[in-house]
């Protein structure tokens, strides 16, 4: 079992509110994906049978849901908005400047494991940008002195 | 203190007697359910509970001239009045939060800072159709938001605002906090639909109309964050009292989200019907453009809405005046770019978004936003050919009014209107294989 008591304990308190059990692949697709950092065939596998709906039917809607990281990544995961409000206000250098920064490309894996840096679209944070998302958490009205102490901090919590 | 440091005009609001949604969203506390109720919160569900019927909250919410803040602008009241009086099944209410068009940040302060308010909206709604078990669809992203609403609804539950027999009334209300997994299109309303079901969120053929045959197949409203928070306020002051504010038509007041190159970006609440002008420049909104520069366009409701040049801003932020200027208020999220901005290089990000956002069940929109894509990521790079311009404008002629749900128009018609406005702009990054404005902006 990848999924731990209380994660199987959340998905089944779901399973309690919905009208219909297939409505809770979506939630329980969020509770694996808290959990874990990513989802695959084997979570797959372990919500069918905790919801009671076929593998595959879970598996086709994880697919169509691009917040739902299908392989494993860094411990942070820093997601830069690309979108147009951001972009006005330097999200392209931003961009460059974590590049930098860490050593990595969008789309990669610093090597101890630490940081994994891709772009998003428009995360709803656009009268306070440019922006990132570091796991679950927004962090707005970026500057390179903020983006220095942010990344320092998880580095030294990690 | 607050989960996101963005600006808004709460002071304003709490001096004026005709703004209200944003009165209290600069007190950390309004959160919490008795500083709502202290505020006056609750009060409206009381009364619709204890004194009116669900015709009669229809009735008002149809002559208060509500209309839909999620993008259309549709009737609210009417919207709610297509739910079948006479069905057997169950209906559901479901509240649209997926927040995901470019520029729009304001539902989210909403869901922050006044949960409770969308939670009362969204059980007078509930009373209002029939509704024993809402929703609130939250984007996945705003995994903040979730948990704001979770903990709001615990205490509206603990106060007897949702459950059994509420406040004594005989009727039962049931919440579900439902969050996505990132996709735009889940916005909309059939694939929000879809998405809760546990499917795949693609839109669905109408009609069925969702009001007739929604979640479930069974008579389903969705509404907007905004659009429900609303309604309290309708319910206490009175539809004449809503009606008189904003303009004839366009009734009420709206949050505008002002974003890009503006000194002061924020989010806004003011009438119907204020001007955009005075939007961005006064120094109470945004203040003026970044580094004093000039103005060169306007994206005035979302990015899936037709751009405006400053020559054009001096019109009404209603319905009615946007359509007439070309436009639509949309989300009422207003982008600002200063003459630095090369058009091309805005489309390129915009046609990345909406490639990246379809749900690819139509051709025109699936195949369309790709070439689409290609061809515009070429012609800013600088290898554009003679002819792609017309290229452009063929292949958005194509998808125009040839999906299945307005995604796809959304992504064609700002390009169009900047194939209008700034051709020759378009046409020099053909000619000359770069932009005629240099577009570099520094993060500092
Ligand atoms: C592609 C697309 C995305 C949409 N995204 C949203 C959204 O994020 N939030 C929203 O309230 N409405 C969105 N809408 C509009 C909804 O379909 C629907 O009209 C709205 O939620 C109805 O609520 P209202 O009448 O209160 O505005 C979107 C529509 C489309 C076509
Ligand atoms: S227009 Fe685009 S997003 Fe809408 S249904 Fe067709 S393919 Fe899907
Ligand atoms: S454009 Fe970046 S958050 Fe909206």
């Amino acid at each position: 079992m990848i999924l731990t008591e209380e994660s199987v304990r959340k998905i089944k308190e779901k399973l309690q509110q919905y009208p219909q059990p297939k409505s809770v692949i979506l939630p329980a697709l969020t509770v694996a994906y808290r959990q874990v950092g990513y989802v695959d065939a084997d979570i797959y596998r372990e919500i069918s049978h905790i919801i009671n709906i076929p593998t595959v039917e879970v598996a086709e809607a994880a697919t169509f849901y691009t917040m739902f990281a299908k392989k494993p990544r860094g411990k942070y995961l820093i997601q830069v908005c690309h979108n147009i409000s951001c972009a006005l206000l330097g999200a392209d250098s931003l961009i460059g400047y974590i590049e930098e920064k860490l050593g990595i490309k969008i789309g990669e894996t610093t090597e101890d494991n630490l940081f994994t840096l891709v772009t998003v679209e428009c995360l709803g944070s656009c009268a306070t940008a440019p922006m990132m998302q570091i796991n679950q958490d927004y962090y707005e009205k970026l500057t390179k002195e903020k983006v220095d102490q942010i990344l320092e901090d998880l580095r030294s919590k990690a | 203190m607050f989960y996101s440091p963005v600006r808004t005009n709460a002071a304003e609001v709490a001096q004026s007697n005709r703004l209200h949604l944003f009165r209290y969203v600069e007190d950390p506390e309004q959160v919490k359910v008795e500083k709502f109720e202290e505020h006056g919160g609750y009060v409206a569900w009381k009364k619709v509970l204890a004194e009116m019927e669900p015709s009669q909250v229809i009735e008002e919410v149809k002559n208060s001239g509500l209309r839909g803040r999620g993008g259309a602008g549709f009737p609210t009241g009417l919207k709610w009045s297509f739910v079948p009086k006479d069905s057997p099944k169950p209906r559901y209410l479901c509240c649209n939060a997926d927040e995901s068009e470019p520029g729009t940040c304001k539902d989210r302060v909403l869901m922050e800072r006044d949960p409770h308010a969308i939670i009362e909206g969204m059980a007078i709604a509930s009373y209002a159709i029939g509704c024993h078990q809402m929703f609130i669809y939250i984007r996945g992203e705003f995994a903040h938001c979730a948990d704001c609403m979770e903990k709001a609804m615990k205490e509206a539950y603990e106060h007897g605002h949702l459950g059994k027999n509420i406040h004594g009334s005989g009727f039962d209300l049931d919440m579900i906090v439902h969050t996505g997994g990132g996709a735009y299109i889940c916005g909309e309303e059939t694939s929000l639909l879809n998405s809760i079901e546990g499917e795949r969120g693609m839109s669905r053929i109408r009609p069925p109309f969702p009001a007739i045959e929604g979640l479930y197949s069974c008579p389903t409203i969705v509404n907007n964050v905004e659009s429900l928070a609303s309604v309290p306020h309708i319910i206490n002051h009175g539809a004449g009292w809503y009606k008189s504010l904003g303009t004839e038509k366009s009734c009420g007041s709206k949050i505008f989200s002002l974003s890009g190159h503006v000194k002061q970006p924020g989010n806004y609440e003011v009438e119907l019907g204020f001007s955009l002008k005075k939007l961005i420049y006064d120094k109470d909104y945004g203040g003026g453009i970044l580094g004093d520069k000039k103005l060169k366009g306007v994206i005035p409701g979302g990015s899936s809405t037709p751009f405006l040049t400053p020559d054009m801003i001096d019109i009404k932020l209603d319905y009615e005046s946007l359509v007439e200027g070309g436009s639509m208020l949309g989300s009422g999220a207003v982008i600002v770019f200063h003459e630095d901005t090369c058009i091309v290089w805005v489309i390129k990000r915009l046609i990345r978004f909406y490639r990246h956002e379809s749900c690819g069940k139509c051709t025109p929109c699936r195949e369309g936003t790709a070439w689409l894509e290609e061809l515009i990521n070429r012609i800013e790079a600088g290898r554009g050919k003679p002819g792609d311009v017309e290229k452009v404008e063929e292949i958005c002629g194509n998808i125009l009014g040839h999906t299945v749900c307005p995604l796809g128009d959304a992504a064609v018609m700002p390009i169009l209107s900047t194939l209008k406005l700034w051709r020759d702009e378009w046409q020099y990054h053909i000619d000359h294989g770069k932009c005629m404005v240099k577009t570099d902006f520094e993060f500092k």
